[in-house]
């Protein structure tokens, strides 16, 4: 049957949203002058050389080390949780699962702010700390607090994916490993997480991405002059109205965010389509 | 024995962690104080003040608005997506599916200054129509991805059966591919109605002119420091969300595989 015509609008659609944005931003963050007017626009490489400076560089760095922190957080915590409810019989397993994806479901700055009155100076941290005896301490405002937020926020999207994969292995594999003799820990390490990597590897890029690309929770609980790369990104497309150089930001850590997806991918043998790798 | 004990423990510990903040949140919002750490007895002087706030039901009023509206709209363009997608050859599927994956992969952050980028270059005034145009630009992708499973389960027999009966493909189009996709449909409308409501990234930057919705309020509202006005708007955000969870649920364990891209991408 001949139905393809119906996509045309689409077709239409998807250039005009979602391909011409992108080539917008790729194509500003090699020019200088007034976006407005295309004629007086000139190439240059100013916006990413800009980028080069130090004080730059140093929001990148931490941008990329708070989002691996808390990724390999994430995975830490968020493997034993998996594997103890795919151990559950179906019933428990799925009620345990959608208490996981509950807080999921509340907005994420409602989530990032309830975390706000919790480290606050007079906050419920401080107030248990002080009612013990022990001086109230600064919770609020520094890497830790970013750090915690981000775990919280995306521990959910290691869970998830890690839990589906372990549910799918095939209990008779464990078994017949354990009848050839093999321990716990040989089971766990030659049979178990093999087969679970596929669900690692999106848990990991599910992780890193939001993690990496964020400016809510490090605005919120790292405060007002906090930096990481998604906060630059916010303040030259909005308050210093510096498109270009916004864009080039945005082209960088899209190609860093490339590079971790192509890494974790490489581990990925049998992935299914629709991937861009 | 002990395993099971250290299990137990850890569990406990992991969902404590993930709903602590949570139902601190929703039980200071009936705290007759303005402080977060002492509890001064209950009230719901917060609810009436939230329901009193003009700034706020402003907020309210573009949320639900921007949700329907991008819903429908994205619902509608989705679905002939996906089945025209459906009947193209391997080649230019491959080509439109991964081109439509773009936004689902791309961080937020990204999408919103790419679409914001558009807006400013075609010289649209940032406000309620971009913001419109920016929610059904992101979710449309997420109903297509519902949509198409659907049409692959579907016997492929059934339209050429019912066009070698005589109709048209348009009646064919209406009278079965439609209802037999509706599950799938139903579904991208939920996950498209959700995304548009929960968002905050894509219309924090494609808006202006006064227009915000719930997000940016309580962002504006949590950067002036904490009001006890956010504790109750977020409870009352919280128990609607879990409203719609718990019949997107009920909807998803029909079909199970519908339910997988709702986790996918839920932030």
């Amino acid at each position: 049957m001949k139905l393809k015509w119906i996509s045309y609008p689409y077709i239409t659609w998807m250039i005009i949203f979602i391909v011409v944005p992108l080539i917008l931003i790729l194509f500003f963050s090699f020019t200088s002058g007034d976006i407005q007017e295309l004629k007086n626009l000139e190439f240059t490489l100013d916006n990413f050389k800009r980028f080069m400076d130090p004080m730059y560089l140093k929001v990148l760095g931490k941008s990329l080390s708070l989002a691996l922190q808390s990724t390999l957080i994430c995975l830490a915590l968020g493997y034993p949780m998996a594997m103890i409810i795919s151990k559950e019989n179906i019933k428990k397993r799925n009620i345990l699962i959608l208490l996981f994806v509950v807080p999921m479901w509340m907005n994420f700055l409602l989530r990032t702010y309830a975390w706000m009155t919790l480290l606050s100076k007079n906050g419920f941290i401080n107030f248990i700390i002080t009612k013990l005896g022990f001086s109230p301490l600064k919770l609020l405002y520094n890497d830790k607090a970013v750090l915690m937020g981000m775990i919280y926020n995306f521990l959910p999207f290691m869970v998830l994916p890690i839990y589906s994969v372990l549910i799918k292995i095939d209990n008779k594999l464990i078994e017949a490993a354990e009848d050839l003799g093999a321990n716990k820990m040989q089971v766990f390490l030659r049979v178990i997480l093999p087969l679970s990597l596929p669900g690692v590897i999106s848990g990991f890029t599910m992780v890193f991405m939001p993690a990496v690309s964020t400016f809510v929770i490090s605005r919120l609980l790292g405060g007002g002059h906090y930096m990481l790369i998604g906060n630059l990104i916010e303040q030259q497309f909005l308050y210093v109205g510096d498109w270009q150089f916004g864009s080039a930001i945005s082209i960088i850590m899209m190609v860093f965010i490339l590079i971790a997806m192509g890494i974790t991918a490489k581990f990925d043998k049998d992935k299914e389509g629709g991937g861009l790798w | 024995m002990v395993n099971k004990i250290i299990k137990k423990i850890y569990t406990f510990l992991i969902f404590a962690f993930l709903y602590a903040p949570i139902i601190v949140l929703i039980v200071f919002s009936f705290n007759n104080s303005k402080s977060r750490g002492v509890w001064n007895g209950f009230t719901m002087r917060w609810y009436i003040e939230l329901l009193k706030d003009q700034e706020i039901l402003k907020a309210l009023y573009y949320t639900i608005l921007v949700a329907v509206l991008s819903s429908a709209i994205s619902t509608f363009i989705g679905t002939f997506a996906a089945i025209g997608i459906y009947n193209m050859n391997l080649f230019s599927r491959k080509i439109v599916l991964n081109i439509n994956y773009l936004p689902v992969l791309n961080p937020d952050i990204v999408t919103a200054v790419s679409l914001m980028t558009l807006f400013r270059f075609v010289n649209l005034e940032l406000g309620f129509l971009t913001m419109l145009l920016a929610h059904v630009a992101f979710s449309v992708p997420y109903v297509v991805l519902s949509v198409l499973p659907k049409l692959k389960q579907m016997n492929k027999h059934l339209a050429e059966a019912a066009m070698d009966l005589g109709a048209t493909p348009m009646y064919a189009l209406r009278k079965v591919i439609i209802p037999e996709i509706m599950p799938g449909i139903v579904t991208g409308a939920l996950i498209a109605f959700t995304l548009s409501i929960d968002d905050f990234v894509i219309s924090f930057f494609n808006t202006g002119s006064g227009v915000t919705n719930l997000s940016i309020t309580v962002y504006s509202m949590a950067r002036r420091g904490i009001n006890p006005e956010i504790n109750a708007l977020s409870t009352l955000m919280f128990i609607s969300v879990l409203v719609l969870l718990l019949i997107i649920n009920k909807r998803s364990s029909k079909d199970s595989k519908g339910g997988m891209i709702s986790y996918e991408k839920m932030l």
